[in-house]
């Protein structure tokens, strides 16, 4: 008997406890709520859903900032690497969804036009200067505006280069390159280094082939069509063998055996660094890592035996684009245009972006420091043309690079013509499969 | 005053569950705890009605939280997510209902049924659940077996198979593809090229990690086989293995029970081990560009259908879900009902 009613207590009291944290959390989320209907009557508030994780330091700080000189409410949440989409779908369903979202490829213009407001003409957009990185539907609707931009090529030691007997001049167009690279690597053992870092296949890797070298095919497409405005339904794959070039160059002239690198578990930014390997496939994001082992880093074109290819200049463009939200109150849409404003005007705070961003395309914002970026604008002074981003434009772009990554997985493995037809396969009907998928209603 | 009657209240419900004839003892302890400036001692001495009725009016208040609970966290997302498979979505809120007229009600259905991947995975998940649910029970029941012999410091051996069901389905799947390529580095390859190795990988991963807790419900099933059933059997001069057979296993069929559904239905809903261990790779890249993930299992493949393809396949992926659904608990019920068959009563 007694052991059942002490027990009975302890479980009343086991409920009574439960039953007041329920409350408590209740009564909590409550004046949350009550908190933002405030500032929201006050002249709404700004919450950025942000999808850049090396950046999320320096917007808290910013965010910060911004509410203690304004008295606006900042709140910035960082997606994950790699889950910008999963969190974004979760975070539109709630009662308070991000203001200020990233936009960044066609395919996201495609999945969230809908909740992106018109940006033409409002404040920001004026500040823009250039049109460039900007993403607009296919009825017109600016739908999201670049706030930075990067470029990507292969960056080069030209310390190592020279330590190898060659001068970064040989280096022009594909031969000049492939000449580099082989000598090094063919003496690697006696000059201590070799010539690329490694190319792993894992997750936080592959994107530098599957997104980014991969570009140079959809590149001289896009050209060779005069240009692209929506996503092409089919590839031709025309250029796969400058793809295979620069690619083969990449992986048989590397500090690791091809069979390698499925897995990954190889730093290649640390091989760059320590001057293990005179190249680096990567970007412009890279330059404050680098640049600090080598001073003298420095960014070359994807040279890939395309004709005319000594005028070819950097992979610049930018996956890092605003869209305001249209489902959330005009106070808050308009509270969220002024922070962008101040963001990219206000000089302490543009110049704390720069610095991590690298550069901002606004009139109001402080000069870049990075010097792969600089070596684009060189590029580009000297008449070279932008290779740009078309790679934006693949469809279901998970899906497309994981199938990408798996035909190069087996390639690496075995470097055999059939192998290597699965690897066209998947990169140009890959292309058109995955264009049917995404454009199925 | 109202606490005090509540007291007494639970004392009557109590009074309830014990035999009538104890009635007398019962009062006097309800005495007991009487306050003494109790003012309706009519109440005591009326069983049955009153602490039923107590029961009735305060067992929705106790029952509530977890009925909460349940409808909040189970039953409404389920009721939602039916709904959902038949919409067309990109976020849950603004889901449109699929028109009504003929097919295409159904077409997520049917999108999702005529889904080379979704057939793929299936059949791989089938295989997968079958030969794990086989290795796994039968190496718990062997470990179980084997501490329970009495053989030297069998606790610790059962706290150290136990230990890897602790750690997270993610974490493990990391690891383990460390220690696999390790090894397959070797000879130049990866577990992420090859399907067989991608799938005696995980089952590996799964029976190192699931044997262990399996053991743990088998040898609680093994200690209640009775003393004198052994004993027996070992007077008549039935072997080990007669033993073993005709006596120990049907005696453990409850715990056979639970452990069969417990891994038939933790291998239909794998997740967190299949995304890290091999994430879907290597894939089948099908001549007209369209490829088969070939280690997909139904989780992942629901999963990336939802966030790998358009707003329209949302609705599919949603739709799979629900097909899984019906498979997963379709199968547990199937096996549970057979399994039950053999249970002896003891």
């Amino acid at each position: 008997m007694k052991a059942k009613r002490i027990l009975a207590i302890v479980l009343a009291l086991a409920l009574v406890l439960a039953l007041a944290a329920c409350s408590s959390t209740g009564s909590g989320s409550d004046t949350d709520k009550k908190d933002d209907g405030g500032s929201t009557a006050a002249g709404g508030s700004v919450y950025w859903l942000n999808f850049k994780p090396e950046l999320d330091e320096t917007l808290q700080s910013l965010a910060a900032k911004y509410t203690e000189e304004k008295g606006v409410d900042v709140k910035v949440v960082t997606a994950a690497s790699g889950t910008y989409s999963q969190t974004l779908t979760s975070e539109m369903d709630k009662s308070n969804p991000p203001t200020l979202f990233v936009i960044g490829n066609q395919q996201g213009v495609k999945d969230w036009k809908d909740y992106a407001i018109d940006l033409k003409d409002t404040a920001i957009a004026n500040e823009l200067n250039t049109d460039a990185y900007n993403l607009y539907d296919d009825t017109g609707k600016l739908v999201s505006i670049g706030y930075c931009y990067e470029c990507y090529g292969i960056i080069a030691n030209p310390d190592l280069i020279e330590k190898a007997g060659h001068t970064m001049d040989e280096i022009k167009d594909f031969a000049g390159l492939k000449a580099v690279a082989e000598d090094i690597h063919a003496r690697a053992a006696e000059l201590g280094f070799d010539a690329f870092s490694s190319s792993d296949m894992d997750d936080s890797s592959s994107w530098r082939f599957t997104g980014h070298m991969a570009n140079l095919e959809y590149f001289y497409e896009e050209r060779d069509a005069g240009g692209w405005t929506e996503c092409p339904p089919s590839l031709t794959g025309k250029y796969m063998e400058n793809f295979k070039n620069l690619y083969d160059l990449c992986i048989n002239n590397s500090l690791t055996d091809p069979k390698d690198l499925a897995t990954g578990g190889h730093d290649a930014e640390n091989e760059f660094k320590t001057g293990k390997a005179a190249f680096f496939v990567n970007g412009s994001w890279e330059y404050a890592a680098v640049s600090a082992d080598v001073p003298n880093a420095t960014m070359i074109p994807y040279y890939c035996g395309v004709d005319g290819e000594e005028k070819a200049g950097l992979n610049c463009g930018t996956e890092n684009c605003w869209a305001v939200n249209a489902k959330v109150s005009e106070a808050d849409q308009q509270a969220t245009i002024d922070f962008m404003v101040w963001l990219v005007t206000d000089a302490d705070a543009s110049a704390a972006m720069v610095e991590q961003l690298g550069i901002m395309p606004y009139k109001g914002a402080v000069e870049s420091t990075n010097g792969f970026l600089n070596d684009a604008a060189k590029y580009t002074a000297d008449g070279c043309y932008v290779m740009d981003w078309a790679t934006n434009y693949q469809p279901n772009v998970d899906e497309y690079r994981a199938a990408l990554v798996s035909a190069l997985n087996a390639y690496n493995a075995d470097q055999s013509d059939a192998n290597w037809e699965n690897v066209k396969t998947a990169f140009v009907d890959g292309w058109a499969t995955q264009y049917a998928a995404a454009n199925a209603s | 005053m109202d606490t005090n009657t509540k007291d007494i209240e639970t004392v009557e419900v109590e009074t309830n569950e014990t035999e009538t004839v104890e009635t007398e003892t019962v009062e006097a302890e309800a005495v007991d705890v009487k306050p003494k400036n109790l003012k309706k001692p009519k109440k005591l001495s009326s069983h049955g009605g009153v602490s039923k009725k107590s029961l009735r009016r305060w067992g929705i208040l106790f029952l509530g939280p977890v009925t909460a609970a349940f409808i909040i966290g189970f039953v409404w997302p389920f009721i939602q997510g039916i709904y959902l498979s038949f919409c067309s979505f990109r976020t849950t809120s603004d889901a449109q209902l699929l028109p009504f007229k003929g097919e295409s009600l159904f077409k997520n259905y049917e999108k999702a049924v005529t889904d080379p991947s979704f057939l793929h995975s299936f059949w791989y998940t089938a295989l997968f659940a079958v030969v794990s649910l086989v290795l796994i029970n039968v190496l718990a029941f062997m470990v179980a077996y084997a501490l329970t012999q009495g053989i030297k410091g069998s606790n610790l051996f059962r706290t150290v198979f136990f230990m890897p069901n602790l750690i997270g389905g993610i974490v493990l799947g990391y690891i383990w593809s460390m220690i696999f390529d390790g090894i397959l580095s070797y000879y130049g390859t990866s577990i992420l090229m090859e399907t067989q190795y991608g799938f005696w990988g995980l089952i590996i991963l799964m029976c190192w990690q699931q044997i262990g807790y399996m053991m743990i419900i088998y040898i609680a099933g093994l200690q209640a086989v009775p003393e004198d059933m052994l004993e027996a059997a070992k007077i008549d001069g039935a072997t080990k293995t007669q033993t073993l057979f005709r006596v120990i296993i049907p005696n453990v069929m409850p715990s056979v029970t639970i452990c069969t559904f417990l891994s038939l239905t933790n291998g239909f809903k794998l997740f967190d081990q299949n995304l890290a261990l091999t994430g879907g790779l290597p894939f089948i890249i099908q001549p007209d560009g369209s490829s088969i993930k070939t280690t997909e299992m139904l989780a992942l493949n629901i999963y990336n259908t939802f966030y790998g393809s358009n707003a329209a396949a949302q609705g599919t992926a949603q739709a799979k879900a629900v097909l899984f659904f019906i498979l997963v608990a379709g199968l547990g019920l199937l096996q549970l009902a057979y399994t039950r068959k053999k249970e002896v009563q003891q």
